[in-house]
């Protein structure tokens, strides 16, 4: 579904992406986990273009969206981003958080948005916030109505940036809950993450990136519990410290 | 004669003797709002595309590949600069007659070449003002935007602007009470706006005190005013906070 070649990513001198290749299945739910700095945001940043990389091919569907003669818009309602920092609309509540986008995209009618709107938030388990405002609500529900945003324009491939790692411990949970519901429903997920647990529960496959490649990757299993990179072992043991 | 009878003599001498408030003051203030308001509007749209021109250029020029495009923008944002450094370097009353004297020399609308002087000086002041606006809103956002599918305009549109204008509600406040005080110079021209209304009784009547005085107090009624709606507009519009 997903298939990288040979990506590279610089920004000026510095060299973030060293060569990826890799190929992700329909359905497929990837982890990756890494140090800070190893290059895990650029790597889910490229797969939607919000980076220009700067060699290398990415296909979706074995059509080639680098080299820019692809639709980048086109290509953006067909994959769904989360961020570590919610990024809600301050300006809009809740419901037109998530309708926003299939009102101005989709020319849909704003009754018939809203309906899907509140379909979407009943997945993330928000109807009763649908008019509350961002900054009326708590880090967790930011997050779920994010990925009810995302959801809204009906992606075949989800992207999560450390969607929990702004979160107070309280309000993990939640979120990780929407998210294991979405990938039991067959979703193609790539999630940056460090939550171990989860990650052993949702994952296909886990990545560890260090220093721009893909080091080590298997069965969360084998990556977690036996690691075979020195590298993976030495930040294993520090993120479970 | 009492001061109360003096004054009141004085008075009727000034705004009541062949209806010297109406013909002068009263069709004075009509010039000064008519030149605020259509010169506002050419502040707040002339203002606005400069300023997302500048944007424009400084957040995309370094992902761009070389092209046409890119140099249309590079050449069109450069223009841009020129023209915010010109007019912002020359005084207002200078400007205000060059336009009349000299570039429309052949027009005698003088009340359409004010609201062109002034929307234009305006609008390179509301530039500044919005690009402020708009850099100020994280870029987490228009992530957010172009992640979903969004195109640029349609970012900008609804989700940049709004935060923007937000933002600088408070700096726009200000150069609205500056450009309605900045007509009192369209007398220049030969407009006779509420300044110019003022002058003029005070030079028939040789009484200068009452209507310059009076003409102060409609200039600080019309900013307190100004003011209060800006603050209910800014009350308004915080019901939505950034997180
Ligand atoms: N827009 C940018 N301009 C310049 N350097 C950047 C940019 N984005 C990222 N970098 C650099 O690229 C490197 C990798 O960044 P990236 O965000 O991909 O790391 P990460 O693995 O996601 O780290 P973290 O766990 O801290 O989120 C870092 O050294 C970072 O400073
Ligand atoms: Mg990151």
């Amino acid at each position: 579904m997903i298939r990288i070649e040979g990506l590279h990513k610089s920004f000026g001198k510095l060299e973030v992406l060293k060569g990826i290749t890799e190929h992700i299945h329909p359905s497929e739910k990837v982890v990756v986990i890494g140090a800070s700095g190893s290059g895990k945001s650029t790597l889910l940043r490229c797969l939607n273009l919000l980076e220009m990389p700067t060699s290398g091919r990415i296909f979706i569907h074995g059509e080639e969206i680098t080299g820019g003669r692809h639709d980048v818009n086109m290509l953006r309602r067909k994959m769904g981003m989360v961020f570590q920092l919610f990024n809600l609309f301050p300006n809009y509540d809740a419901l037109g958080n998530v309708t926003l986008a299939p009102i101005k995209l989709l020319n849909m009618p704003k009754s018939a948005a809203e309906d899907l709107g509140m379909h979407m938030l009943e997945k993330v388990g928000l109807t009763d916030k649908a008019h509350e405002f961002p900054s009326r609500l708590s880090g967790g529900q930011k997050q779920r109505v994010a990925i009810a945003r995302a959801l809204a324009m009906n992606p075949e491939i989800m992207l999560f940036d450390e969607p929990t790692s702004a979160l107070d411990p309280e309000m993990v949970g939640e979120v990780l809950a929407v998210m294991a519901g979405l990938a039991a429903e067959g979703m193609t997920m790539v999630i940056v993450s460090h939550e171990m647990a989860f990650a052993r529960e949702v994952a296909d496959r886990v990545f560890f990136m260090d220093d721009g490649v893909v080091l080590e990757q298997g069965k969360p299993d084998e990556v977690f519990s036996h690691p075979r990179e020195a590298r993976t072992q030495e930040f294993l043991a520090r993120v479970r410290k | 004669m009492s001061w109360f009878e003096a004054f009141a003599a004085k008075f009727h001498q000034c705004f009541v003797q062949d209806g010297r408030f109406a013909n002068f003051m009263l069709s004075g203030l009509k010039v000064t709002l008519q030149i605020t308001f259509s010169a506002a509007i050419i502040s707040i749209s002339l203002g606005s595309f400069l300023a997302i021109v500048r944007v424009t250029h400084d957040k995309n020029i370094a992902a761009m590949y070389p092209g046409s495009k890119r140099i249309a923008l590079k050449a069109f944002n450069q223009l841009c600069k020129l023209c915010i450094t010109v007019v912002r370097g020359i005084p207002m009353v200078v400007q205000l007659m060059i336009w009349f004297f000299v570039v429309f020399a052949a027009s005698r609308n003088a009340l359409g070449i004010a609201i062109l002087a002034f929307g234009i000086n305006s609008a390179v002041y509301t530039a500044e003002i919005v690009r402020a606006g708009i850099m100020s809103v994280d870029h987490g956002q228009t992530e957010a935007g172009r992640s979903l599918g969004l195109g640029y305009v349609h970012t900008m549109r609804f989700i940049i602007l709004p935060q923007a204008f937000k933002n600088v509600l408070p700096a726009l406040c200000n150069e609205f009470i500056v450009l309605l005080k900045d007509t009192a110079v369209v007398g220049y021209i030969a407009l006779c706006d509420l300044t110019r209304g003022a002058y003029l009784i005070a030079g028939r009547t040789y009484e200068p005190f009452l209507p310059l005085v009076a003409a102060a107090l409609i200039y600080l009624a019309m900013v307190i005013v100004l003011s209060k709606l800006f603050g209910k507009l800014e009350r308004r519009l915080r019901t939505s906070d950034s997180h």
